[in-house]
């Protein structure tokens, strides 16, 4: 088996996800298509050669339906021999789209792969694909469905995270994103976006607030107070673990992921592709896998995954330098660095989505550029991305230098 | 036109036939074969009559209908179970069919191509306000008497002749799935506020208007058989549905713990109905109906919460051949809170009590919690000020026992006391005429005990209320060795007269309710020993059907009092008889942290001020080294509840202190709220099958203790394969037919 390389790791600036942010403007496919450009020419791509572009995209109707990257590809003016698919995974599908990409290169049916995603939150929406999985009685029953918020709320009562100890996070990773675009760590990889006259729309992620303090977000009330009384949800999250006696509702915009848009693209590719490219890798992809985990906390997959990873890759935690872990919500975090002891220096050590934003089908090609860069500045070796997912799955991927 | 049995038929010169549906030797018009068969005949028949321009169908009754007869529900199963036993495929098809009956005829009605207009005169319940969903036209009279609802869920099933399909084309999704799957009464305004009704008008008018809708034009099509129809409440994938249904679902949970299938199946109904064009809808409903009926919560919930409740309230125990008692006056003895909840519901009833205390203002004050009552009444709409003067007339405070002369009943509510209440026995019966009834509320003290203080052991019963007497709807009337068939039926009649449901109980420390109640806590106390999180014991027990938390049941009662009974059962019956650790974990609660319970704000809840909510104190951490939730099974804690419970109702049929299962399945869930899915502690056992709970409580006790031994009678029935309905047959020796 070909193991598969990465070559080239690109993202845009994360707009914020509202009818003001500064990408409301620009069409989901754009947005994928100048993630395709940039890596075609900072690369000197032959489009031609592209076996597949695999994009995630969590919401796939309306302007980002009907197979978005082969849409973007139409826009980027690459080769009609580069065919497109998209994919869901929820709030993994960037990640999911690079393991895919990786996988049929190693499987040999694929040499050169474009991995990533795009979702744009301001223009589409969220939920707008529905789904069985809450609206179906015959499934939500069974599945204690729960909003992500309130699930993120169950594991800060469950495993014992404060409202301090969820903000005190927050303005850790507000303070991490900060200083590493001050300190311009995200500038390889970040293009800008800019209108077809060349003047910039933005360069810069527009979520964040770097002022923020424990004070700031003490004056915010928690998100998921009415869904949780009223819609019913609290007595769901008690019945699902009768341990707790109520849920402690601490999540609100501070300490969960910010509403953004975005779109991130990775370029995979075999030994041989990239010598007949004349291309360096970055890294190669050591191993990655999927879980499902228990829907209703829907958001510990992350824990499990691990676990199931490093078993497989036969690794021990200490084997990993950094591990880069989405943002979701502060207690996800804060859950998994309790799970395994992990040390807040060696994980989001440039902050992650409570202060950047969560595109969500972008995120995972996202964070995987990030670490990637990382490792490189610090020169450690190997790293580990991971992702909560909704509905209660883990995806994670084992990241090496060579 | 042809005579039927059920209805009459007549034809204005207008050409709208009047179809007046008014069962011969019924109270109230019900669902049967015959019924429908009828109905169905009149609907080919008006159909095919070219005279016929439309249709209005009312009732010869007060009532409209009380929708299908259950009874008739119950047989259907009881043929579905022996065609099973036969071939199993056979005989759900044949229950396919038969679900879909009522179903399909209303269907024929609504595509008939002739206006049908229901003239809602009174009740109209069940399959009855389905029959009115399916016309074309909808008219109430302006009554009090007109209730509409949808109620089966109530009994473990649900509207399947189109309800759950009809109810949310026309009123929004969101009351329409609260009505269904609550089975919500609703009033004329409220039900043409939801969209469900198009008129309300005078009683006198009702037929009038009905035909008028005819005359003016009414079209025979249906909102959702027409081109272009909407949903009020929008597509169930729109804006609006994503915020409807996933916290529709999670509501459902919340208030049903998912024990309620019927329940959960409106749900499923709705949402798989409203995506679909109609016919495919009703055939939706069918196979999820189909699928209901066969549940054992249906067949119990049917069976206890229907037939036996019904019959128990008709009081199916009351011996033959003794005259009906009318009261003319009734005295109670003690004015303290059972004795002034007493006075309450009696003067309730129309009945003129005499309310004795020890002095006048003591007696004064229990009146006054009938005035309380009231005033809580006037305030939600439910009673006027003429009907508190009414109530308050009829109780007449004092402290004179010569106030008693000319009772027919007294009901002695003293203090737990046996000299207290001997003395108040031996007053009374000093001024009661040798006829009448002497009744005990006592709790504690054996009926047999309290009669020997009595010239007339005969008259001399047990009624035992529980608290509190206004709303628990229960009544053990307990049985005395020498209690006479006299005091019995005059107990029976007057339960009956309040409104309540009498179980008889023959006398036992305990009675019934209380031994199985404290079965209930007593799990509790030992999983709190064994480490158990308090707040898994307090969830397992709601989880698995039951009201109100063991520890928070305790904390209303009062812990000190838990202590009491303890030492108490210590004195009378040794040591051995209460559980050293049990006894241990209340005296520390009592004792060493003082926590009483409700009453002094401490129990195994803090209970701060309002608004925040009563939270189980942090102390109970302490008292025992705590398991790791992960490490506890919350399905063996909420079997441990039910199990334990059923086992001592079990006892309690073996010891013959209960013989009617009825009794002792309606009264599980009337007094405690035993989970009512299940059809009550016994039918617990029946639905699991006897043999197979007989090994879950071997499990039981291997793991847990003596608590879960099963009584001998267990051990029979599962070597004969008995259930608790063949063995106590309460039908034995009666025509089966009048089940």
């Amino acid at each position: 088996m070909a193991d598969a390389y990465v070559y080239d790791a690109v993202r845009t600036p994360r707009g914020s996800g509202k009818k003001d942010g500064s990408l409301h403007e620009v069409p989901a496919v754009r947005l994928a298509a100048r993630t395709l450009e940039a890596v075609r020419d900072r690369n000197g791509l032959d489009t031609a050669k592209v076996d597949d572009i695999i994009f995630g995209c969590v919401d796939p109707v309306g302007e980002a339906g009907s197979v978005i990257p082969r849409a973007a590809a139409f826009e980027a003016g690459y080769a009609t021999e580069a065919p497109g698919m998209q994919i869901s995974r929820f709030c993994a599908s960037g990640l999911d789209a690079i393991n895919l990409g990786a996988a049929k290169i190693a499987g040999g049916s694929d040499e050169i792969v474009i991995a990533g995603g795009v979702e744009s939150m301001s223009r589409v929406g969220m939920g707008m694909s529905g789904g069985a999985w809450f609206m179906d009685p015959s499934v939500g029953l069974p599945a204690y469905f729960m909003p992500q918020g309130v699930s993120a709320d169950l594991i800060a009562t469950k495993y014992g995270f404060s409202r301090d100890d969820v903000d005190a996070y927050a303005v850790e990773s507000q303070k991490r994103a900060a200083k590493a675009w001050e300190k311009g760590r995200f500038k390889e990889s970040v293009i800008a976006i800019k209108d077809q006259n060349g003047l910039t729309i933005l360069d810069r992620d527009e979520h964040m607030r770097p002022s923020t303090d424990m004070q700031s977000l003490a004056s915010l009330n928690p998100s998921f107070v009415m869904p949780g009384e009223m819609g019913g949800f609290d007595a769901v999250a008690v019945q699902r673990y009768p341990e707790i006696e109520g849920v402690n509702h601490v999540h609100h915009a501070g300490n969960s992921s910010g509403i953004v848009d975005g779109a991130a693209a990775v370029l995979l590719g075999s030994k041989k592709a990239g010598k007949a490219m004349g291309l360096k890798p970055r890294a190669r992809i050591k191993a990655f896998t999927n879980i499902g985990s228990e829907p209703a906390i829907m958001l510990t997959g992350p824990v499990d995954v691990t676990e199931k990873l490093l078993k497989k890759a036969k690794m021990k935690l200490s084997d990993i330098d950094l591990f880069e872990l989405n943002e979701a919500f502060a207690s996800v975090v804060l859950r998994y660095m309790q799970a395994f002891d992990i040390d807040h220096d060696n994980i989001n050590v440039n902050g992650g989505a409570i202060a950047m934003g969560h595109p969500l089908g972008a995120t995972g090609a996202m964070i995987f550029g990030t670490v990637l860069d990382e490792l490189e500045r610090r020169d450690l070796n190997t790293a580990l991305v991971t992702l909560c997912i909704g509905a209660g799955m883990g995806t994670a991927t084992i990241i090496e230098r060579v | 036109m042809t005579d039927y049995k059920n209805f009459t038929v007549e034809t204005d010169a207008d050409g709208i036939a009047l179809v007046t549906w008014d069962m011969p030797d019924r109270s109230m018009n019900v669902f049967t074969e015959e019924a429908m068969d009828e109905l169905e005949r009149i609907v080919d028949a008006t159909s095919a009559d070219e005279a016929v321009k439309g249709v209005v169908v009312t009732s010869g009754k007060e009532s409209f209908s009380g929708g299908a007869d259950l009874t008739m529900l119950k047989r259907m199963l009881g043929r579905f179970e022996e065609e099973k036993a036969k071939d199993k495929d056979a005989a759900i098809k044949m229950l396919f069919d038969g679900a879909g009956r009522m179903s399909g005829l209303w269907r024929k009605i609504e595509t008939c191509g002739k206006p049908w207009v229901s003239a809602i005169n009174g009740t109209c319940m069940g399959g009855a306000f389905e029959l009115s969903l399916a016309c074309h036209g909808r008219v109430a009279a302006d009554s009090d008497k007109v209730r509409m609802a949808l109620p089966e869920v109530k009994v473990g099933i649900f509207p399947g002749a189109g309800g759950t399909q009809r109810v949310p084309r026309l009123a929004n999704t969101q009351e329409a799935l609260q009505m269904l799957t609550t089975g919500q009464t609703l009033s004329p305004k409220k039900a043409k506020s939801m969209g469900l009704i198009h008129e309300i008008v005078k009683p006198k008018k009702l037929i009038e208007t009905a035909k008028k809708m005819i005359k003016d034009g009414l079209k025979p099509v249906q909102p959702w058989d027409e081109k272009g129809f909407k949903l009020p409440g929008g597509p169930v994938y729109s804006a609006a549905g994503a915020n409807l249904w996933p916290p529709a679902i999670a509501i459902l949970r919340r208030e049903t713990y998912g024990n309620y299938p019927a329940a959960s199946a409106i749900l499923k109904c709705v949402y798989e109905g409203l995506l679909v064009p109609f016919d495919t809808a009703l055939t939706v409903e069918q196979r999820y109906f189909t699928e209901i009926l066969q549940t054992t919560e249906a067949k119990m919930m049917i069976r206890s919460l229907f037939v036996s409740l019904q019959e128990l309230n008709k009081g199916a125990r009351r011996p033959e051949g003794v005259p009906q008692t009318k009261f003319k006056k009734i005295g109670v003895l003690g004015a303290g809170f059972m004795g002034a909840g007493i006075a309450y519901v009696t003067a309730k009833a129309g009945i003129p009590v005499v309310l004795i205390d020890r002095d006048v203002p003591s007696a004064e004050k229990g009146k006054e919690h009938s005035a309380g009552l009231m005033d809580g009444l006037i305030k939600k709409g439910r009673a006027s000020a003429e009907d508190k003067e009414k109530l308050l007339s009829l109780i007449t405070p004092t402290d004179d026992y010569a106030a008693l002369d000319g009772c027919d009943l007294v009901i002695e509510a003293v203090f737990e006391d046996s000299e207290i209440k001997k003395s108040a026995t031996e007053k009374s019966e000093a001024v009661l005429k040798p006829s009448a009834i002497f009744a005990s509320n006592t709790s504690t003290i054996p009926i047999t005990g309290l009669a020997k203080n009595s010239k007339r052991p005969k008259n001399f019963v047990g009624i035992h209320f529980f608290s509190p007497v206004d709303r628990m709807m229960l009544v053990e009337i307990i049985l005395g060795k020498k209690t006479g068939d006299e005091a019995l039926a005059v107990a029976i009649d007057y339960v009956r007269a309040i409104k309540k449901t009498p179980i008889v109980v023959n006398d036992t420390r305990g009675f019934y309710v209380n031994r199985c109640v404290l079965r209930y806590m007593s799990e509790a106390y030992q999983m709190l020993i064994e480490g158990v999180p308090a707040p898994m014991i307090e969830n397992a027990a709601k989880m698995a059907g039951m009201p109100v938390g063991p520890l928070a049941l305790t904390d209303e009662t009062a812990i000190d009092l838990a202590q009491k009974i303890m030492k108490q059962t210590i004195r009378d019956l040794g040591e051995k008889a209460v559980d050293k650790d049990q006894f241990e974990l209340i005296n520390t609660m009592v004792d060493r942290h003082g926590r009483h319970g409700r009453k002094n704000g401490k129990g195994f809840y803090d209970y701060p001020a309002k608004p925040a909510k009563k939270h189980l104190w942090p102390g109970l951490k302490d008292l025992y080294r705590q398991k790791e939730p992960e490490d506890v099974d919350v399905e063996e804690l909420k079997q441990r509840f039910l199990v334990t419970i059923a086992l001592e109702a079990a006892r309690v049929m073996e010891e013959k202190i209960v013989t009617d299962p009825r009794e002792a399945d309606v009264g599980s869930i009337l007094a405690f709220g035993f989970a009512p899915y299940t059809g009550g502690a016994l039918s617990y056992i029946d639905g699991i099958g006897v043999e197979r709970f007989v090994k879950l409580a071997k499990h039981l006790q291997k793991k847990y203790g003596a608590q879960f031994k099963a009584p001998k009678l267990l051990a029979d029935m599962a070597a004969k394969g008995e259930t608790f309905y063949d063995r106590f047959d309460p039908y034995a020796g009666k025509a089966k037919e009048a089940a």
